[in-house]
């Protein structure tokens, strides 16, 4: 065993590796965004009184969460190119972890509106709010809310899958690292260097989460993601 | 181009599941064993051993599994150490695997009620007698539901191994694409064979967590 390793000549390299991170923030930014939105809506439809909704919804998560993302990944992408849609590979990245996110984004928030006591709604009934008056202000907040931490911990988990979109060629920090490494023979040091970037970005995340979580449910402020 | 799908390439492809399967089963073994000495190592008396530890599984929780694939089977080389592609995937999966399985099984150590650690106490059982005989049996049940889920995730990341050219399923996958360049057909069949593996284990797990009272939110990987 020969232990020379020679970190500097990575280092070089260091604005091809910031440039690879920040696509790979860019990527988790936009998916939980989306992926919140699809969550929301997925949870009310799956918790909908048509059953038609509610089963669509149910197929939805239950076909996401029983695949691996590198397979959904591989399907949207030479999917739609053999549609003949041709998509950049960040696009084609970004849509495909929105809708993997978006699935178990669904079952968490689903989760909690299914704690939310019935005397809440039935109070907020009694109120006359109407039924949208009672989604916004007695169900999703407070839902949203209790399942944070959850929330939060499957966003970063989310940022870490996205490595797997390198698979495609999208330009983010696994693929970077995989170019590096190829081009100077350094991989164990380059995915080193790498490991050490994502733990980073998870931290930075988590952070971010624990802040925003301070800024939009000042009533609790205990609650958020522990650091 | 190259033909059509024909019964030798579904052969392929549950030549491959059957590596997907074994793959998996390697993964539960390996992560089971690794993840139980972080368990207890999690919780030992001693605080350089819960901080080593505590480490460990922050540090894999935060690298993409595939990283740690492309670290064991492209890395461990330049090191002077050659591994097979089933070693680098066996050993990463193992490293990752025990990592969640740590934490969830700490969780579940920890969640046995405190007056039975002191009632095993109070009967003068050592620390190993407490927690072979009272705690672990316990917290089997409390582990066993997300244990279960998370051999979903563990099924789901052996496709991960396709990248440092291991062949199971979604690999084959790959190979037969690329001689018959009908992607959309061969990957959803490939999803559906997925789905086919995790869908029951998925189903046994809720009937687990609903068996044993208040459901926990379990986490999913890719």
């Amino acid at each position: 065993m020969n232990l020379n390793l020679d970190f500097a000549t990575i280092l070089e390299r260091w604005p091809a590796f910031l440039d690879g991170a920040l696509l790979t923030l860019q990527l988790a930014f936009i998916a939980t965004l989306l992926g919140t939105v699809i969550g929301v809506l997925g949870a009310i439809g799956r918790r909908s009184h048509h059953p038609v909704v509610s089963r669509i919804c149910g197929i939805y998560v239950e076909a996401i969460r029983n695949t691996p993302l590198l397979v959904q990944i591989f399907l949207v992408y030479f999917g739609l190119a053999s549609l003949g849609l041709k998509f950049s590979a960040f696009a084609v990245a970004a849509a495909a972890l929105t809708i993997n996110v978006g699935a178990y984004t669904t079952e968490i928030i689903r989760a909690g509106f299914d704690s939310i006591p019935r005397g809440q709604i039935e109070a907020a009934e009694g109120l006359a709010l109407s039924r949208a008056q009672i989604y916004w202000h007695v169900v999703m907040w407070p839902a949203i809310e209790k399942v944070y931490p959850s929330l939060t911990s499957q966003f970063v988990l989310l940022m870490l899958a996205s490595s797997v979109t390198s698979q495609i060629s999208a330009e983010e920090l696994t693929a970077v690292a995989n170019y590096v490494q190829s081009d100077t023979y350094r991989a164990f040091e380059t995915y080193i260097l790498v490991a050490l970037v994502y733990i980073v970005l998870s931290l930075v995340m988590r952070a971010g989460f624990w802040l925003l979580g301070l800024v939009i449910f000042p009533r609790r402020r205990r609650l958020g993601t522990p650091l | 181009m190259g033909g059509s799908l024909n019964a030798n390439h579904l052969m392929f492809l549950g030549y491959g599941a059957l590596w997907t399967i074994g793959l998996s089963l390697i993964g539960l073994l390996g992560g089971g064993i690794a993840g139980f000495i972080i368990a207890l190592c999690r919780i030992s008396p001693s605080r350089i051993v819960r901080l080593l530890s505590a480490g460990y599984v922050q540090i894999i929780q935060g690298t993409p599994l595939l990283v740690i694939m492309f670290l064991t089977y492209f890395g461990l080389p330049t090191l002077g150490i050659t591994v097979s592609p089933l070693t680098a995937a066996g050993a990463s999966l193992t490293i990752y695997v025990g990592a969640y399985l740590g934490e969830i099984w700490r969780g579940s150590i920890e969640s046995v009620p405190k007056p039975q650690w002191e009632a095993a106490e109070g009967l003068a059982l050592s620390r190993s007698q407490r927690m072979v005989k009272v705690i672990l049996p316990q917290a089997v049940r409390i582990a066993t539901p997300p244990t279960v889920g998370f051999m979903v995730q563990i099924i789901k990341n052996t496709s991960l191994a396709s990248v440092v050219g291991f062949v199971e399923l979604a690999r084959s996958g790959q190979i037969i694409n690329n001689s018959l360049f009908e992607p959309f057909l061969i990957y959803t069949i490939i999803a559906v064979i997925y789905f086919a593996l995790c869908y029951p284990i998925s189903r046994i797990s809720r009937r687990l967590e609903m068996r044993s009272g208040p459901a926990r939110l379990s986490l999913g990987t890719a």
